[in-house]
């Protein structure tokens, strides 16, 4: 396979349209940190079965399977962006999962445009913050796990504090890592 | 902080929750593993190491805490979490007490889980510090397998080095169980001819004719039953080490045969012509006194003369207080390895007896009554009772010894009766040899039928 021919493609399955623009914003920005051309993707379909009433939320892992189903054949990454609230069983949320070394990730707008209270906060922000999850969690299937610099983008992020108060950019060591890690693929 | 030798084993009968939950951790960098039911489970940790276990606590068949019964008996060093729905958090408060690290109620926050991650792994990383830092002290304070913090004994490996460089014959005497073959191994391990062989006698175990044959082999037909040529243990310790033990124990016609054999650095076998030239080195060894024996004229002088070149005495353990709490720690954690039992320590209590103890089989004898009161002790603590000694009674340090040996009367009439005064057995338990055993017996006319504790005025 052409390495030319692969793309980071980029999905709405959101319940919402998306924001005018945002999608594009996270193309030009993964495109370049990771060095491969992205793509967005129209997709009309949504998950079914990914709902969960009794907490009002949607597990994250089964929209990553749904999405993982179909995947262009040129496909280097696929990763789907929802403005609906994701968890895994055990937690009571989740800001995106990724396959680890993988192909897939997800990430939700829902907790990120919220403050602690719940309040909204100003677009600017909230598409900083979106920025970061994504290159987190493409990241993270590129190989790339936590990383202990709290500045770096690929530190864990267990509130939208902690996602505020990382950069977008990777680390010294996470950049040479993936440098490596491209290298292997 | 190695998080990727760090391994989670995941515990949960639900799928989703054991891959969303493993996915959620490796990104953390840990190395996770998933298993499906408790029985795998427990399959599972009979089978590998692993730092941390997150159980689910309901699951059909073994349930959680059943996977962490089994967890603390087959690796007490793994911590396992115990993950709960509401509704069953009376159970998860029962698995603390029954040592889970902690549980968590699901759904948990991220960051809870964060924290008690980085919390517990940097708790491992620091007992495994610890462990080296031990392993590090005991290198200090110890040659080889001995240990000890006693200055005295310090000199003695000091010594000990030096003189394992030698050729010299050295004599090492102290009491039982004070550590002289360990000593003897020791000094042949640091020695030049640690690659030769180190081969050991024991004098006392032996007739008069069997020891010489077994000293300096016998070639064929030398007596009835010698069938075929055989080496001695000198001609098996060429170009090693010959440990000579209990040599207060040889006949007069021996040891004039030994002082022959080291003065002309050659001998004959049992019925040969033939001298053989052997190259080794001899450490001898008695916990008589040996001097004394000398001055009875019971020990040839001359033999005395030429074992004794460079002599160790070991100081019984009594003279080395300080030693008592640094082997306890040492022989704790032998036992911990070697017993699937938790064993963690003594009792202030117990330390305090073992402390006022006068220990008449020395060392070997504190590791054998540890050894029981770890079998005995009901928790992981070795308690007073668990110790069977004589209690240290009003006084730890009887300065008259008089006391001191109406405690080791009773305390050897004590062990006999429990043991149907079967010997051997005896003698294993108090940590002194058979020999020993009969001169105390002798000493105190000790007799089957005694009672534990008369002789009180
Ligand atoms: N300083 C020490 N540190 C650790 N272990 C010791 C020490 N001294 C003795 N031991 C242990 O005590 C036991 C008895 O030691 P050893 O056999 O050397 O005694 P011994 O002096 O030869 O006794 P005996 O005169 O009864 O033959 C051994 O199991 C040894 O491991
Ligand atoms: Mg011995
Ligand atoms: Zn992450
Ligand atoms: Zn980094």
């Amino acid at each position: 396979m052409a390495d030319f021919m692969s793309y980071i493609y980029l999905m709405w399955i959101g319940n919402e349209k998306v924001e005018e623009g945002v999608l594009q914003e996270v193309k030009d920005n993964v495109g370049g940190i990771f060095g491969v051309p992205a793509r967005i993707k129209k997709v009309e379909e949504r998950p079914s079965d990914a709902f969960d009433p009794t907490r009002g939320q949607y597990s994250s892992t089964k929209i990553l399977r749904w999405v993982l189903r179909d995947v262009p054949k040129d496909a280097k990454r696929v990763m789907a962006i929802t403005d609906c609230d994701l968890y895994i069983p055990v937690l009571t949320f989740v800001f995106g999962e990724a396959q680890l070394g993988g192909k897939g990730a997800i990430v939700s707008t829902a907790r990120l445009r919220l403050d602690l209270n719940g309040f909204p906060c100003p677009s600017r922000l909230c598409r900083a913050r979106l920025l970061k999850e994504c290159v987190h969690e493409l990241g993270h299937t590129f190989g790339l796990s936590h990383c202990p610099s709290f500045r770096c983008v690929m530190s864990r992020s267990n509130s939208v504090l902690d996602v505020d108060a990382k950069s977008g950019n990777l680390c010294r060591d996470c950049q040479s890592l993936l440098i490596e890690l491209q290298k292997k693929e | 902080m190695d998080k990727e030798k760090t391994r989670i084993l995941v515990v949960d009968d639900e799928e989703i929750v054991r891959d969303s939950l493993a996915g959620w951790l490796r990104e953390d960098g840990y190395s996770v593993e998933t298993a499906a039911d408790g029985s795998s489970a427990v399959d599972r940790i009979k089978a590998e190491s692993w730092a941390v276990l997150l159980v689910d606590l309901k699951m059909p068949g073994i349930d959680g805490l059943q996977v962490l019964e089994e967890a603390r008996k087959l690796q007490p060093k793994a911590s396992v979490i115990i993950m709960t729905a509401y509704a069953t958090v009376d159970t998860a408060v029962q698995a603390i007490k029954m040592g889970a690290y902690d549980y968590l109620v699901k759904p948990f926050e991220p960051e809870e889980l964060s924290l008690m991650m980085d919390k517990l792994i940097t708790q491992q990383d620091l007992m495994r510090e610890n462990i080296l830092l031990k392993k590090a002290l005991k290198q200090q304070y110890g040659f080889r397998d001995l240990l000890s913090k006693s200055p005295k004994m310090q000199a003695i490996f000091e010594l000990a080095k030096v003189a394992g460089q030698s050729h010299s014959t050295i004599l090492i005497l102290g009491e039982s169980g004070t550590g002289k073959e360990v000593l003897a191994r020791a000094i042949h391990a640091e020695s030049p001819r640690s690659t030769g062989p180190f081969v050991a006698v024991s004098c006392a175990a032996l007739t008069e004719t069997l020891l010489e044959s077994e000293l300096f082999g016998h070639e064929k037909g030398a007596f009835t039953g010698a069938i075929l040529r055989k080496k001695g243990k000198f001609e098996l310790a060429h170009g090693g080490t010959l440990f000579l033990d209990e040599i207060g124990d040889i006949s007069q016609k021996l040891q004039l045969d030994l002082l022959r054999a080291l003065e002309e650095r050659r001998f004959y076998r049992v019925g040969g012509t033939d001298p053989i030239h052997v190259d080794a080195r001899i450490i001898a060894a008695t916990n008589r006194e040996l001097k004394k024996a000398v001055e009875e004229a019971t020990f040839r002088q001359d033999l005395y003369y030429r074992l004794n070149v460079i002599s160790i005495n070991l100081p019984p353990l009594r003279e080395r207080k300080e030693d008592i709490p640094f082997l306890v720690d040492h022989f704790v954690d032998q036992l911990r390895a070697e017993m699937a039992k938790r064993v963690e320590g003594v009792s202030a209590e117990a330390m305090e007896l073992l402390m006022a103890y006068h220990w008449p089989g020395n060392v070997r004898e504190l590791r054998n009554v540890l050894e029981r009161g770890a079998v005995v002790a009901k928790g992981p603590i070795i308690q007073c009772d668990d110790l069977g000694l004589p209690p240290s009674e009003g006084e730890a340090e009887p300065d008259s010894s008089d006391s001191l040996k109406e405690m080791e009367r009773r305390h050897i009439l004590r062990v006999l009766n429990e043991y149907h005064w079967n010997i051997t057995r005896s003698a294993q338990i108090l940590g002194i040899d058979r020999v020993t055993l009969y001169n105390k017996i002798k000493k105190y006319g000790l007799r089957p039928d005694d009672e534990t504790s008369p002789s009180e005025e």
